[in-house]
């Protein structure tokens, strides 16, 4: 049985090209969700939060917030479908998005994940 | 065919010049982003789930070949080679850069098209019936007074800041294809007992949250005095619309709240207290525009065409086209082509780069370059020969255009719903899809007759729900998409806004709903009998029964 770790994620829309990102381990953003640090204590959101409000005045991202998700083997999925369809691309053109790209979650957008 | 003027070309212009400014001090960081959001909506692009997305305004669904192969080059070249057309009759491409945004609206810029006035509190884009000017139940080419008002409110000071967005839909036809009564102005032109031509104006219709149907201020309106009563109708509007509440602040709510007697005196008392208005320049400047929608130079024709009935008798196929797709034309030997954007299966509304350059092509060829949208999110050519229609219909069947559902159970309204939008409950597209397969046949449709099933993601209502004969509401249950549905509405003449049948629906359950709904509608209906015809007289007792009994 594999282990279960809930937390929040945090994600944003880059700047210079909307495209969808999530705030990494490393401090930077990436386009891949399994890149994301998840914070399993309401205080590492916090503080997860006001970092990406400095990126937010840094001009790098715009409109960044904290979304539920949960790390199973080493992927991480969110837990509303509207999250895990940003982090994958429209469930209606799989040629395109982040599943196209090779960026997308481990996790399909429909349950049964 | 419409173009701009010199006066609209240098305005937008400096409208594209002014946007590279801002986007380029927002990337460096001089401005913020609530300094930003509203100057990028104003030029219609919005943050959406996966991108920026850039709504362009299609003036009353009018479009020339030269415009469509733009869009195809800008969907090729900035965007993932599609967009999208909605229900508003505008494009949407959904992969947008901001970088590459000046870019796209000079190229806009280019074929006089533009992204203004797609969004915020301001009076949008003026819509109209798609087949305006070519429609043979036609009274007046309504585009002109579209357009006039187009003018008339453009930046207009007094009404850029309303209390909140502002729909006019004008319709020239006594059958209404622009849904007149559900905009916060209709306009319908229509004749007195004398012959003359005037406008019934509709004020406080609407969709979204509060869906109501308009009501009448003016049963006849000369058309000389429309302007300066439009404007008695934003003044009172401007007075006392509500501010202080955004669910509140619409203008169907002021009349409803008001009541219709009470608005329609306020308005006529505005409107009385005016000095009277010079309407000379008025008339002077919607002949001047009137001269730009001149019909194209129609051969004289014959009304029937033997190379048009050959091929009909000869291929099915296209017979089946014709009977759906296919619609009469005011001049002889012409008609109206219906090119549906809904394949089996397929994404409502949307078409690819290639799709738009064959109709250009074929607009080209065939309908003296222009092209329509439709608010039903099909492309329209609207002048096409009788005798071309077969090489029309081969071309389109070349390319899945050729759909033979027009105003069917296939010819499904979605919004972008929850695969795009950022305000979306639900996904919208899916449902349209699994139900588009599951009534594919041509013969079952035909069977069911004129449905319109609509389907939106979120009760702001972009996919019309509420107006169709079933409506599909994408809800969020604790995290579980539903769907919720209406039956009984209607945008057309009869007007009506659909009622909740019962409790909703997992995605997967809709379509079986809907074939349940169709068959009590089947088993029960009378000789000839629309879907619509029989809930109305039927009520909704036999259909839920059908949907709820337990077995
Ligand atoms: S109805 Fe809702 S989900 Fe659909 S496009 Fe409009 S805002 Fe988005």
């Amino acid at each position: 049985m594999s282990i279960t770790e809930k937390g929040q994620a945090m994600t944003a829309n880059r700047l210079r090209d909307g495209a969808v990102v999530f705030f990494t381990r490393s401090g930077d953003w990436s386009e891949a969700i399994d890149a994301a640090v998840l914070a399993t204590e309401p205080q590492a959101a916090r503080a997860l939060e006001s970092r990406g409000k400095d990126d937010e005045r840094a001009t790098l991202v715009t409109g960044v917030y904290l979304f539920d998700a949960e790390r199973r083997d080493g992927h991480i999925r969110a837990l509303h479908i509207r999250e895990r369809i940003r982090t994958l691309g429209p469930t209606v053109r799989l040629d395109l998005g982040k599943q196209a790209e090779g960026l997308g979650g481990a996790f399909p957008a429909e349950n049964g994940g | 065919m419409y173009r701009y003027d010199e006066f609209d070309y240098q305005f937008v212009r400096d409208r594209t010049a002014q946007f590279a400014d801002q986007a380029r001090r927002r990337l460096a960081g001089e401005l913020t982003e609530d300094e930003f959001r509203p100057l990028r909506l104003m030029n219609g692009l919005y943050l959406q789930l996966h991108a920026y997305m850039l709504r362009i305004a299609i003036p009353y669904g009018t479009l020339s070949s030269r415009q469509m192969r733009q869009l195809a080059m800008i969907a090729r070249r900035w965007d993932k080679n599609y967009g999208h057309f909605t229900t508003r009759q505008n494009i949407q491409f959904n992969w947008i850069k901001l970088e590459d945004t000046p870019e796209i609206l000079a190229a806009l810029a280019d074929v006089e098209m533009h992204a203004i006035q797609t969004s915020g509190n301001c009076i949008r884009n003026v819509t109209t019936d798609q087949w305006a000017g070519a429609a043979a139940d036609e009274i007046a080419d309504p585009r002109p007074v579209a357009e006039l008002i187009r003018q008339w409110s453009s930046l207009h000071p007094e009404f850029s800041y309303l209390p909140r967005k502002f729909k006019i839909a004008v319709t020239g036809a006594p059958n209404d294809r622009a849904a007149v009564k559900v905009h916060d102005i209709g306009l319908r032109l229509h004749k007195n007992d004398k012959g003359e031509a005037g406008w019934e104006v509709i004020v406080g219709g609407g969709l979204g949250r509060t869906p109501l149907i308009g009501v009448t201020v003016r049963e006849f309106l000369p058309q000389h005095e429309l302007i300066a009563y439009l404007e008695a109708i934003m003044r009172v509007y401007n007075l006392y619309g509500r501010r202080d509440n955004k669910y509140k602040a619409r203008i169907k709510i002021l009349v409803h709240e008001l009541g219709p007697e009470k608005f329609r005196a306020e308005v006529e008392a505005e409107y009385a207290r005016r000095p009277k208005q010079e309407t000379e320049v008025e008339e002077r400047e919607l002949a001047r525009i009137a001269a730009y929608f001149a019909p194209p130079q129609f051969e004289r024709l014959p009304r029937w065409s033997p190379r048009f009935e050959e091929a009909r008798l000869a291929n099915p196929a296209f017979a089946r086209w014709v009977r759906t797709n296919v619609a009469a034309h005011f001049a002889d030997g012409y008609a109206i082509a219906n090119i549906s954007l809904k394949p089996e299966g397929g994404i409502p509304g949307d078409a690819t780069s290639e799709q738009m350059e064959l109709v250009a092509d074929l607009a080209e060829r065939h309908s003296f370059s222009e092209i329509r949208v439709s608010h039903a999110q099909n492309l329209v050519l609207p002048h096409v020969k009788r005798d071309d229609l077969f090489d029309l219909w081969q071309a389109l069947s070349g390319a899945g255009l050729a759909a033979s559902n027009l105003g069917l159970a296939g010819d499904i309204i979605a919004c972008p719903g929850l695969d795009y939008c950022t305000l979306a409950t639900a996904r919208s597209i899916p449902v349209a899809q699994a139900i588009s397969r599951k009534f594919a046949d041509y013969d079952r449709q035909q069977d069911i007759g004129p449905l319109k099933i609509n389907i939106s993601g979120c009760i702001n209502a972009c996919g019309h729900h509420h107006v169709g004969h079933i409506g599909i509401l994408g809800l969020d249950k604790k995290g579980e998409e539903y769907y919720q549905i209406t039956l009984g509405g209607s945008s057309a003449t009869s007007a009506s806004i659909g009622q909740i049948i019962g409790p909703g629906f997992a995605g997967h359950d809709v379509p079986d709903a809907i074939e349940k709904i169709l068959d009590t509608y089947l088993k029960h209906r009378q000789p000839g009998e629309e879907f619509l015809a029989a809930y109305r007289r039927l009520g909704a007792q036999p259909f839920k029964e059908a949907l709820y009994a337990a077995h």
